[in-house]
């Protein structure tokens, strides 16, 4: 180039442009091929994937079913902000009830209005059948069809469904309920259930993992010292479950676990119960746990294997030759250094644990049920899917949590398989 | 882990009770896979081993849940065995069509998991690839999210643009589950991958086409076969999405199988699981194989 006398000091390439420039123009083709190899799956993923879930989620914030068929009554919500319905309020609801009951869509606002207060769907649907005949004054012409309109709550209820947008079914994902003066409050002791899933849920699962980890120790630890060729053989006893369909697993817990399946007969055979003792292990929280330890138990091993198997046994002997004992030895010297196996191992136990739905559906009867489960029942039975929708953000957010922590201590990039 | 000449009594106690112990934790992991596998000849129709069976009496061993699994669904399942018999149950037997539907969208679901995971796996091996962690944490969180909320997420989704019920979209769906099996092992390969045989065959006047499928394909075969092996697995064994987004005629065996045992629980699913499991056997042994194959070529040899 012409001023390349005036600045000897840059250096340049043969065909005279800057060094610097020339280099970090060739880096950045070099990330922008990279990148665009991995573009297409990136692609493929937000769309078969992230954009699905997001979309799901965001149903959980947003239910239409009542706002979009009640156009009246969410016009005199937005005008008037008092608790006590007048004629004019009354009146607006027998003009929507008309409109719905025309377009047949008085079941969808009663639903609506159903999920916060139990029961009242069919005073919509009867409701908006006789609409047609209802004269002024609406208020007492409702009140006379069920004097239950005048409900309080009820009105609550509508107010806060005349707005698409609503955290009420993350209320109702945490056990609270429009009370009577039309604010939040915890819901009765006995339909309660979701904390308690929650709670449940993370419970079982961190029963689940600390099994895992008492079982997976020490597999991990004799593959881990003994030689080779035994430690690839008693390998495959632990790959093959790791390979095995999930179903045929739970299959055979099933099996095994029923009151006339195998252990019980083994049992009643050996005279350690009788055989009208014979031991309850499926359809309860026992049911759960040994099966899913099972079916989750590689998953501990595995990562524990490699930590385990780069640590030098020259340290544990030198502890040893200084003096320590066998106890010491595991406690100060092998155990701290298999630390970040056992976190491996227990975070990737534990993510998969709390998102369980086949296992704990199959065996876990009424009291073994996980947060899936309940997420699945208002996908399929109650229909509720904006609730279902609340439950499973907060369960995608505890999983989230969860992988980031993988994330910062294992890395996502050293996850191994077999 | 030989007992050291200088363990005192305690240690020598310890010593064998552990072993006794890593020995009771493998049969809890393989028994349960292996005691299905006589229960499935039973004769009659329980879960448990029957007198006869356990006096190893051959009346008390049959192969009618095996033949069941052919008849269940069939025209005539009674009429002789010849030709039309089995044309009838390629046509009709339900375990047969949920095999072929299985198999069917588990082939096409692992190309689509291979073949973009592969290239993809090549991108994100490479030391420039910018955002590499964010990319790789979206990469892998199919295997990470909950089953119930993918299924649920794509149950809205497929219904949305019309794509529930149909082949096509259980084949993206499971290709999407597979995904992260295929990006760990084949990076993984590629992280031992020497890339200096990359420039070597540049230099020698190879384009990148050639020098993928010359120099770089043969060396991550390996990863990449293991790969789609765990991809094919995972969509065989799939069934919370075909419950929520496949239609009726969409039976695949993890489907009929978790309807078997939901509602009326035959030993023909035993029958189906000791396949399933011989099945499972030999993918551990190919991947096992290839494992091996790998670590030669690599110049890692197992003691």
């Amino acid at each position: 180039m012409s001023n390349s006398d005036t600045a000897p000091e840059i250096l340049r390439t043969v065909d005279g442009q800057p060094l610097k420039e020339a280099l970090t123009r060739a880096s950045r083709s070099a990330r922008i091929r990279a990148f665009l190899l991995v573009l297409p799956l990136l692609v493929f993923v937000l769309l078969t994937f992230v954009v699905p879930i997001g979309q799901m989620l965001s149903r959980s914030v947003v239910d239409e079913k009542f706002s979009e068929n009640m156009l009246q009554l969410g016009a005199w919500f937005a005008e008037n902000d008092s608790l006590i319905p007048d004629e004019a309020a009354y009146a607006a609801l027998v003009a929507d009830l008309k409109v719905a009951s025309a377009q047949r869509s008085a079941g969808n606002v009663g639903t609506r209005i159903n999920y916060e207060l139990p029961g009242t769907r069919s005073m919509f649907t009867s409701a908006a059948r006789r609409a047609d005949e209802m004269a002024p004054p609406f208020k007492e012409a409702m009140l006379a069809q069920d004097p239950k309109w005048a409900r309080p709550d009820l009105w609550a209820a509508m107010r806060s469904a005349s707005a698409a947008a609503t955290l009420n079914f993350y209320q109702a994902a945490l056990d609270r309920q429009i009370g009577a003066d039309g604010t939040f409050e915890a819901a009765p002791e006995n339909v309660q259930i979701y904390v308690k899933l929650f709670i449940r849920t993370f419970v079982l699962s961190v029963v689940i993992t600390g099994l895992c980890l008492l079982l997976g120790f020490p597999i991990a630890h004799l593959l881990a010292t003994l030689p080779l060729r035994y430690a690839s053989l008693l390998m495959i006893l632990v790959l093959l479950p790791f390979w095995t369909s999930l179903l045929v697993r739970t299959t055979s817990w099933m099996v095994l676990l029923q009151g006339q399946g195998v252990i019980n007969d083994l049992l009643v055979w050996a005279g350690i119960v009788g055989d009208d003792g014979r031991l309850e292990m499926m359809y309860n929280q026992t049911g759960t746990i040994i099966a899913m330890t099972h079916i989750l138990l590689p998953f501990m091993i595995l990562p524990l294997y490699s930590v385990m198997k780069t640590i030098p046994p020259s340290y544990a002997r030198a502890a040893r030759s200084l003096g320590a004992t066998s106890w010491t030895t595991f406690r100060r010297i092998y155990l701290p250094q298999t630390v970040s196996g056992i976190g491996a191992g227990g975070i990737l136990c534990f993510i998969l644990a709390v998102g369980y739905y086949i296992t704990p559906a199959l065996v876990g009867g009424a009291d073994g049920t996980l947060i899936s489960n309940q997420i699945a029942f208002h996908m399929q039975k109650s229909l509720n899917w904006s609730l279902a929708a609340a439950l499973a953000a907060m369960l995608l957010a505890s999983v989230l949590v969860l992988y980031w922590a993988y994330d910062r201590m294992v890395g996502i990039d050293n996850m191994k398989l077999g | 882990m030989a007992l050291p000449v200088y363990a005192d009594p305690l240690e020598r106690i310890w010593y064998y009770t552990y072993r006794v112990i890593c020995a009771l934790i493998f049969i809890f992991l393989i028994a349960p896979i292996l005691i299905i596998m006589p229960l499935s000849f039973n004769v009659e129709p329980y879960f448990t081993f029957t007198s006869e069976m356990l006096a190893f009496d051959p009346a008390g061993y049959s192969m009618r849940w095996y033949d069941n699994l052919l008849t269940f669904g069939t025209a005539a399942p009674d009429a002789v065995r010849d030709s039309s018999w089995w044309a009838d149950v390629w046509a009709n037997a339900k375990w047969v069509q949920a095999a072929k539907n299985s198999i069917i969208v588990g082939f096409f679901a692992t190309i689509v998991a291979t073949v973009l995971g592969t290239i993809a796996a090549m991108g994100l091996s490479r030391p420039e690839m910018p955002y590499r962690k964010l990319i790789m944490a979206i990469l892998i969180s199919p295997m990470i999210v909950p089953i119930i909320i993918t299924a649920t997420g794509l149950f809205f989704f497929y219904s949305k643009i019309g794509l529930s019920g149909s082949y096509f979209g259980l084949v993206l769906a499971h290709a999407t589950l597979g995904i992260p099996f295929v990006i760990i092992t084949v990076t993984a390969t590629m992280m031992g991958f020497d890339r200096s045989l990359i420039r070597a065959a540049q230099n020698l006047g190879a384009g990148p086409v050639t020098t993928f499928f010359k120099v770089q394909l043969p060396l991550i075969t390996p990863g990449v076969v293991s790969g789609a092996l765990f991809a094919f697995v995972t969509s065989f064994d799939e069934v919370v999405v075909v419950l929520f987004i496949g239609s009726h005629e969409q039976q695949t065996i993890p489907r009929q199988m978790w309807n078997g045992i939901r509602e009326q629980i035959s030993p023909s699913i035993l029958a189906v699981a000791t396949i399933l499991v011989i099945f499972s056997v030999c993918l551990l042994a190919v991947v096992e194989l290839l494992r091996r194959r790998s670590e030669r070529m690599r110049g890692v040899t197992p003691g």
